[in-house]
């Protein structure tokens, strides 16, 4: 659906994104991580034929995003980061003049309308002004919007990005739901959601790729993936010392609770440690109350490509 | 056509639904009706040699009213869209670049439009009240009215582009203000030059003027003193 081949943009003698190269398939959802300026914006801008880039290429659907630029449009329901609209137009106003400017035939103007905001919980807003709605009603709105003319991809820019956690259920519900049908490229900081949601990720720093695989993949590959908690009292023992020389071990951090130490290892990837931390417990006669293996989660798959520094 | 036609509707539409369209229409409007009451009103207390609708569309203050309405109907177009982020939706949906320039454009022209349709009112309410044709010809209202259409369409064109070149209005609206001003007074260096032009050379006939006229004093006074003298004579003689 998507195929992106050596894609470059530079502002002003920056490169935003370098030679970037990546497909995504039909019907796929795919995440698209980074941090702040890493490039996911413009590479989205540009699928969306918003600003041409720089150099390389990119077709939507088969269709050039550049010199065939109406036909992937068409192709594509793109929602911008913020989600911008207008705010002297009511929501059911701003729906059908959008469902007008897709080439909505006329006919079905009204049915689509219907259903995007049945789709997306608009009912009660239908008759408001933009400007009045909170964030997460906006959201929607621009939600409907992507999907009035019934696209093939769609492109969401961040469309969880100030909500609250109820509305970040709904919408990722109604993602999920989405992508039955539809092919879906979506930027997100929220990284649960991208586990939840995603069948593929693509990470983003500095304007290349880092990483493109399965959720599940991305977790096995990185070197540091698990941790184990214990809690225990050690009584006069330094008890991070003696942890870390179990093999596998990376570093050991404390915190005190009272009487307690609570300790978080970092684990190399693969290896169950935890029977070994009981029998060093035994035999110190430490008492434990706490000692439970961290499955490693995509946040630390982001922070080990994007910022090692921090592992 | 159709998206066109769309983008238009919503540029007329957004117009009347921002305070700024009745801003301009009122004060548009008191000025033109100002300047009407001042002409006729004047026009009634002296005899003159032009009609109710030349005396309209020729007084200087509603000039000024004229030159700045373009920045404040054009200024928005799409500086407005680049400040919002509206431009990304817009022009990430399928229009082409085209359908959107002139959807602004016409979108601003109607407006423009409307702004004049009250003005006809001025003229039919002066022919009711006066049974006068406020001017010699059905043509001389054709040819203010088509006037206004072209220059309007010519500074609302100014306007669009200056929208474009910023996402702050004030900014998009100070440049072509002072675009349309320095056009719109062009007409006026012309004049002042042949002023200037003409001063000089009235200057140097006036020196002209002045060789002669000593000589012609000369001569006068020659004549003058002779005059003089013979008037004494004469006095003498008459005694």
């Amino acid at each position: 659906m998507i195929k992106v081949e050596n894609l470059t943009k530079r502002y002003a003698g920056q490169s935003a994104i370098k030679d970037l190269n990546f497909e995504v398939g039909q019907g796929e959802i795919m995440g698209f991580l980074g941090p702040n300026g890493a490039g996911k914006t413009t590479t989205m801008r540009i699928l969306a034929g918003f600003m041409p880039p720089t150099s390389g290429r990119a077709t939507i659907a088969g269709f050039d995003v550049f010199s065939q630029s109406l036909q992937a449009r068409a192709r594509l329901g793109y929602m911008p980061e913020n989600v911008p609209l207008y705010n002297d137009m009511r929501v059911n106003e701003y729906l059908v003049y959008r469902a007008a400017l897709k080439s909505v035939p006329s006919r079905r103007v009204a049915e689509r309308v219907g259903d995007v905001k049945e789709l997306c919980g608009l009912k009660e807003v239908e008759k408001q002004l933009i400007g009045t709605l909170s964030k997460g009603y906006r959201q929607r709105v621009g939600l409907a919007d992507a999907l009035l003319h019934e696209p093939d991809l769609l492109i969401l820019d961040e469309p969880t990005i100030g909500l609250d956690p109820n509305q970040i259920r709904q919408v990722r519900e109604l993602i999920k739901n989405l992508g039955k049908q539809h092919t879906i490229l979506l930027s997100t900081h929220i990284l649960p959601e991208v586990e939840m949601t995603c069948g593929r990720v693509i990470i983003i720093h500095k304007g290349r790729i880092e990483a493109c695989d399965t959720p599940d993949n991305l977790l096995g590959k990185i070197r540091q993936a698990g941790g184990v908690v214990v809690e225990a009292k050690t009584a006069s023992d330094n008890g991070a010392e003696e942890l870390k020389k179990i093999p596998g071990v990376r570093n050991v951090m404390t915190a005190v609770d009272g009487e307690w130490k609570i300790f978080s290892l970092r684990v190399e990837s693969g290896l169950d440690v935890r029977e070994q931390i009981f029998r060093l417990a035994t035999d110190r006669h430490w008492a434990v109350r706490e000692l439970t293996q961290r499955r490693a989660t995509l946040e630390d798959v982001f922070v080990e490509l994007t910022h090692p520094d921090l592992v | 056509m159709h998206k066109f036609y769309t983008l238009l509707v919503r540029e007329v539409r957004s117009y009347f639904h921002s305070p700024i369209a009745y801003v301009v229409l009122i004060f548009f409007l008191l000025v033109a009706g100002v300047d009407f009451y001042f002409q006729v009103s004047f026009m009634n207390q002296r005899q003159v040699q032009y009609t109710v609708q030349e005396a309209f569309f020729n007084s200087v203050f509603f000039w000024f009213a004229f030159v700045l309405i373009f920045p404040l109907i054009t200024m928005r177009l799409f500086a407005e869209e680049f400040k919002l982020g509206t431009i990304e939706p817009l022009m990430t949906a399928p229009v082409r670049d085209w359908q959107v320039v002139l959807g602004k454009f016409f979108g601003a022209l109607v407006f423009y439009l409307v702004l004049w349709i009250p003005t006809l009112l001025y003229f039919a309410i002066f022919l009711r009240i006066t049974h006068e044709p406020a001017a010699h010809s059905v043509g001389a209202y054709l040819g203010s009215y088509l006037m206004l259409l072209l220059l309007g369409m010519f500074y609302l064109s100014i306007g669009c582009l200056t929208s474009v070149l910023t996402k702050n209005q004030i900014i998009a609206a100070v440049i072509s203000f002072c675009t349309i001003t320095l056009l719109f007074f062009l007409g006026l260096v012309q004049y002042i030059r042949d002023r200037a032009h003409g001063d000089f050379l009235s200057g140097r006939d006036r020196y002209a003027a002045y060789c002669v006229l000593r000589q012609h004093d000369h001569r006068a006074a020659d004549s003058h003193a002779s005059g003089i003298s013979i008037s004494k004579m004469e006095a003498l003689i008459n005694g």
